[in-house]
């Protein structure tokens, strides 16, 4: 997958979690927990619905540092012979 | 022959709407079975049935409030008849002389209109009902077709759209004198509003209730959570990440567990008694997108499995907020554990909700200088708090209460 692929995919996960927030608004370089009201549940929601959409299991060590839409894209990248 | 009643789901209820039934007459139904959507000033709530048999008639037509213990509906019991068997009024279905004044007009037997088998969220329903929109024309995107509030969102804008293209070219509009600058009366609320209003109600009514009648004491212990942390890595690593647990699903199990060794603490205050409950029923604090908060219970709690109360705590929040609770979880809770950690707070001071008795805090997860064995070390800790009711226990038991939760938590693979 190309990462615009990726980011479509990712935004899709997060739709699921936070169906209140706009895709468009949301600043990819920014942490997402602090750009929405996003808790360990909310996090943990979106981990599977990425899982689902993509097919890739993210270990909780390396979850717990991916913040950013570009930081998932960067990291799923490879992940998904992008 | 039984009575359905409006259920009290909240110490602070008088009065429920009945938004929809969900069966009809003629269906039968067992205890347990979701029958009907009650609307209260915090939530839509799914209401179960305690009863097994047939509905025999409904009492309340949809949009009518009543107080609460209004039959709304007569089921004839299990045994008393056979769900294929007709249904023939007897004299015993009469209302009995003691129920209270049904507010609304009887409804006919067979008057349980389509929509009601409709899948539909109870929030979609209400979303929709307040847009005036006909469910039956919706359609839905969900599971199984299920209709969700996006698209009862979805159909309002396109109804908004829809009368300006679909209307003919107007005249030119003769020109009018713009009117005198007035002041404007206020905008009605939008319904997002409104719900968050009532429930900001619903909330007041309860707090205000609990610091009124209730003497609250603070105990707070700072609990270490190194082994269980441990633990819980290496169990998450070897899980796949539809099975991953949460600490919190050890936190409410802890406490779920400490109840057991306290029972003093699952409780409930009604009257002027403390009323001690068998099962562990623990409610979890639940923040709401847009506002507001509801507690609703986990069932049986000490009795899960770690999976077991992981999966129903998911899917309770999950459910909470779509607006889709059930009566039982509403009502049932003996205690509730709230955690602010997720921004940083590292101590709760709960206020208890009523009948309730204590309510227990957990902070955010800290890393702090710890005296092991003679050695100085980091390690991560949470601080526990317990608020209780110094009418029903006092801080010696309470005190166990607490080190029961933190010796429980040193035992994570026990939990």
């Amino acid at each position: 997958m190309n990462p615009q692929e990726i980011r479509q995919s990712v935004l899709e996960a997060l739709s699921d979690v936070a169906p209140e927030a706009d895709p468009a608004t949301i600043r990819t370089d920014l942490s997402l927990r602090d750009q929405l009201d996003i808790d360990s549940m909310d996090s943990l929601n979106f981990l599977i619905a990425v899982h689902e959409q993509l097919q890739v299991d993210i270990p909780e060590a390396d979850w717990a540092r991916l913040q950013t839409i570009d930081e998932l894209v960067e990291y799923l990248g490879p992940r998904t012979g992008g | 022959m039984a009575d359905f009643v409006m259920p009290s789901l909240g110490a602070d209820m008088s009065a429920g709407t009945l938004a929809a039934w969900l069966k009809q007459p003629g269906d039968a139904v067992k205890r347990g079975d979701i029958v009907a959507v009650v609307h209260t000033d915090k939530a839509d709530v799914e209401v179960e049935v305690f009863t097994s048999g047939v509905i025999e008639r409904m009492l309340v037509e949809p949009g009518t409030e009543v107080p609460v213990g209004t039959p709304l509906a007569v089921i004839l019991e299990e045994g008393a008849a056979t769900p294929s068997a007709p249904v023939a009024p007897t004299p015993a279905a009469a209302p009995p002389a003691a129920a209270p004044p049904v507010a609304a007009p009887s409804v006919p037997g067979p008057g349980v209109p389509a929509e009601h088998r409709l899948l539909i969220s109870p929030s979609a329903r209400q979303l929709a009902h307040e847009l005036g929109l006909e469910v039956d024309a919706l359609t839905g995107s969900g599971p199984g077709g299920r209709i969700q509030r996006r698209d009862v969102e979805a159909a309002a804008a396109e109804r908004e759209v829809a009368p300006q293209e679909a209307a003919a070219p107007a005249p030119p509009a003769p020109p009018v004198a713009a009117p005198p600058v007035a002041a404007a009366p206020a905008a009605p609320l939008t319904p997002a509003a409104e719900r968050s209003a009532a429930m900001r109600r619903a909330i007041a009514a309860s707090m205000s209730r609990s610091k009124r009648e209730i003497p609250h004491f603070y105990l707070a212990q700072t609990i270490d959570l190194s082994r269980a942390l441990a633990w819980l890595g290496q169990e998450n690593l070897r899980r796949p990440v539809t099975e991953r647990l949460l600490h919190g699903a050890l936190l409410i199990k802890a406490v779920a567990l400490a109840l057991r060794e306290v029972p003093e603490l699952n409780a409930t205050w009604e009257g002027d008694e403390v009323v001690r409950r068998d099962d562990v029923n623990v409610g979890v604090a639940i923040a709401l997108r847009g506002g507001g908060l509801v507690a609703p219970a986990l069932h049986h709690t000490d009795e899960l499995t770690l999976e077991e109360l992981m999966h129903s705590f998911r899917d309770l929040v999950s459910r909470a907020r779509a607006g889709s609770l059930r009566s039982s979880e509403m009502s049932e809770p003996t205690i509730t554990v709230t955690s602010l950690g997720e921004r940083g707070v590292e101590s709760v001071f709960g206020v208890i909700f009523p009948p309730q008795v204590a309510i227990v805090g957990f902070g955010t997860l800290v890393e702090r200088p710890w005296i092991t064995e003679g050695q100085i070390l980091p390690c991560p800790v949470v601080n526990a708090s317990l608020s209780a009711d110094h009418r029903v226990t006092d801080g010696h038991r309470a005190s166990a209460f607490l080190a029961a939760v933190d010796r429980l938590l040193q035992e994570p693979e026990e939990l």
